[in-house]
């Protein structure tokens, strides 16, 4: 894809949103933007609507968890991936939200929204204000918490069996026979990269401070 | 007689309530494990409502939790039907935040196999779609020719269904001798299958009275669920990513993109039965160009070194062992990579914080989109029409539960 073009682009969309969209980003050629919690709605019908973008398909909505960020910041990403039929261009738009701010929900623009705000409801606990069946979509009914945040532990807190006597299914707190093993084969000396390594405390920080890792 | 009387008049009064229906989860023709709940009048259905999640593994919380080369399998087990084309997006996303790129072999293997997966997934579908819709025949023929295929797969890499072949950085091994003759004379003799195939569906009265003007998706309808893939092209839309946006060597191959015209149930069939035609010539093209030298790239730090080399060099076997234990870091950074899935575009965000672990790996699964809309779709319809739908939605539940 013609990243000159996806450069103008940005431009353009920052031209005309500049009070929604705070700041944007370029990374192998995909173009991200980071916008207002507030204006999701606008942005997503301006790139609809806008004869210069025409983004008319929403391929998808996501969350991602960031519990270490600074407070302030909410601890969610939600993601939504725009794709333009007539450009063959794609744009990415960044929000953050925390447990407790809802997300104006976007389903009045694309109908597509609707399950993709239910997942991401389900699977971190973001709301979605207007989404007119916000019901939890993947997990049990009943579920409890929010199966893709950081802190939920991978394997859960309930297991669920058969139980013969009762003729029904049972749900249990996990029992696990074994030890739960999380190998973490990071190497400490790894000499390669000057990337912070997780659970290094003992490292030296680097005399220019810790870098991105290399290469791309 | 005044009984009799009196029961007509009852029944006179008596409005036809709308009533709640269980569709599934436990039904054959739900495609896997689809609770359905249909509203209906009469025979009429109102609303539906599937309920999903009945097959959700976790596979992006486990993917958290698993190196690069670890999370691999996983895609196998998402869309059953043609595993090799989800592993393809998740070996390009992985690609492109490492900044490497594969031999030319190594793409053309690749696509090769993405587009027996194709084959072998409309073959199913299509199939199977027959078989909703009553007809067994050409599901007892299509498994046949199904089988044949997945063996080259078993030959290629040992596993006919999860096969994990494609790794970052290329394939896993080179391909078997005499494999590609075989695939070759294999893609030369299947239309004559397929036709036989049309013969018993194209022009049926039966399949044609089940199918046409059913479920019928405008180009916007379409647009605005999200559809995508031989979804999408079936309403009259002329996208697919193998051209707009090629991947791998997809550049290099001649091929047509099939485009429907009604975007009913029987349009979509239409095109599904294109696409196997443009899949083979594309195999076909692969085969005859397929380019000599390695299969994977000559990064030690990303693809294992050759057996051989690793039972004399002290290096290469270090290089082994931290490439099994560790694993491969991935520079931070954050993509957006999609292929075209024979079910539409199968896309896979990834967040790479530095480590050898992936911090976060949404899947984007086309059946999740394709399902929400059978709301619309169906409504309106009778109760048969929604499994013949269904049918046509090419929905797997190993990637909508995910």
């Amino acid at each position: 894809m013609a990243t000159d073009a996806l450069k103008d682009l940005a431009d353009y969309i920052m031209e005309n949103l500049d009070d929604s969209i705070a700041s944007y980003d370029f990374f192998k050629g995909e173009l991200s933007l980071n916008g207002n919690r507030e204006n999701i709605v606008r942005i997503l019908n301006f790139l609809r609507d806008d004869k210069e973008c025409t983004f008319r398909v929403l391929v998808d909505i996501c969350g991602a968890d960031y519990p270490d960020r600074a407070s302030g910041v909410g601890r969610f990403d939600v993601v939504y991936n725009l794709l333009s039929l007539r450009h063959n261009q794609r744009v990415r738009v960044k929000i953050t939200t925390d447990e407790e701010t809802p997300v104006p929900s976007v389903v009045d623009i694309f109908s597509s929204a609707g399950w993709y705000e239910r997942e991401v409801w389900d699977m971190y606990g973001v709301m979605f204000a207007g989404n007119p069946d916000l019901r939890r979509i993947l997990s049990d009914y009943g579920f409890e918490g929010h199966p893709q945040r950081k802190d939920f532990p991978l394997t859960g807190y309930v297991e669920v069996r058969y139980d013969d006597e009762l003729k029904r299914v049972v749900y249990e707190p996990v029992k696990l026979s074994q030890d739960f093993r999380q190998f973490d084969a990071l190497s400490p000396w790894e000499a390669m990269t000057d990337v912070q390594l997780p659970g290094d405390k003992k490292g030296a920080i680097p005399p220019h401070g810790w870098k991105r890792a290399k290469g791309g | 007689m005044s009984t009799e009387r009196k029961d007509i008049d009852i029944v006179e009064e008596t409005q036809i309530k709308p009533y709640t229906m269980n569709f599934g989860p436990q039904h054959p023709a739900a495609h896997g494990v689809l609770r359905l709940v249909l509203e209906m009048e009469g025979e009429i259905v109102q609303r539906a409502d599937p309920h999903i999640g009945l097959l959700h593994r976790g596979t992006e919380k486990l993917i958290e939790h698993k190196t690069y080369t670890q999370a691999m399998p996983y895609f196998d087990r998402l869309d059953y039907v043609c595993p090799l084309n989800q592993e393809h997006a998740f070996v390009l996303a992985t690609e492109k935040l490492l900044g490497i790129s594969v031999p030319k072999r190594g793409q053309y293997i690749r696509v090769l196999f993405a587009e027996l997966s194709r084959v072998i997934n409309h073959i199913f579908n299509i199939t199977t779609f027959a078989l909703d819709v009553g007809a067994v025949t050409p599901a007892l023929w299509g498994f046949e020719e199904r089988e044949k295929g997945m063996e080259f797969c078993e030959r290629a890499c040992g596993a006919r269904l999860h096969a994990n072949y494609f790794r970052t950085g290329g394939v896993s091994q080179d391909l078997p001798a005499g494999l590609l003759d075989d695939m070759a004379q294999w893609v030369e003799e299947l239309p004559k299958f397929l036709a036989d195939l049309e013969t018993l569906l194209t022009d049926n009265r039966v399949f044609k009275q089940r199918t046409v003007d059913i479920g019928i998706v405008s180009k916007d309808q379409a647009l605005n669920w999200g559809f995508v893939g031989p979804m999408l092209r079936a309403s009259g839309v002329v996208w697919d990513l193998r051209k707009n946006q090629p991947y791998d060597s997809y550049e290099d191959f001649d091929f047509d993109i099939p485009v429907g015209k009604t975007g009913d149930c029987y349009a979509r069939y239409l095109v599904r039965m294109a696409e196997i035609y443009e899949s083979l010539k594309i195999m076909k093209q692969a085969i005859e160009k397929m380019p000599d030298g390695p299969s994977r790239v000559n990064d030690y730090k990303v693809a294992p070194p050759p057996r051989g080399e690793m039972k004399s060099s002290m290096e290469a076997m270090i290089h082994h062992f931290k490439l099994y234990s560790e694993g491969f870091h991935v520079p931070a950074g954050e993509t957006y990579t999609a292929v075209e899935a024979p079910k539409g575009e199968f896309g896979v965000y990834l967040v790479s914080d530095g480590t050898n672990k992936p911090y976060r790996c949404r899947i984007r699964a086309p059946g999740f989109a394709h399902l929400q809309a059978l709301d619309f779709m169906s409504k309106g319809h009778q109760l048969a029409d929604t499994v013949a739908i269904i049918g046509s939605l090419d929905i797997v539940f190993g990637e909508i539960d995910r």
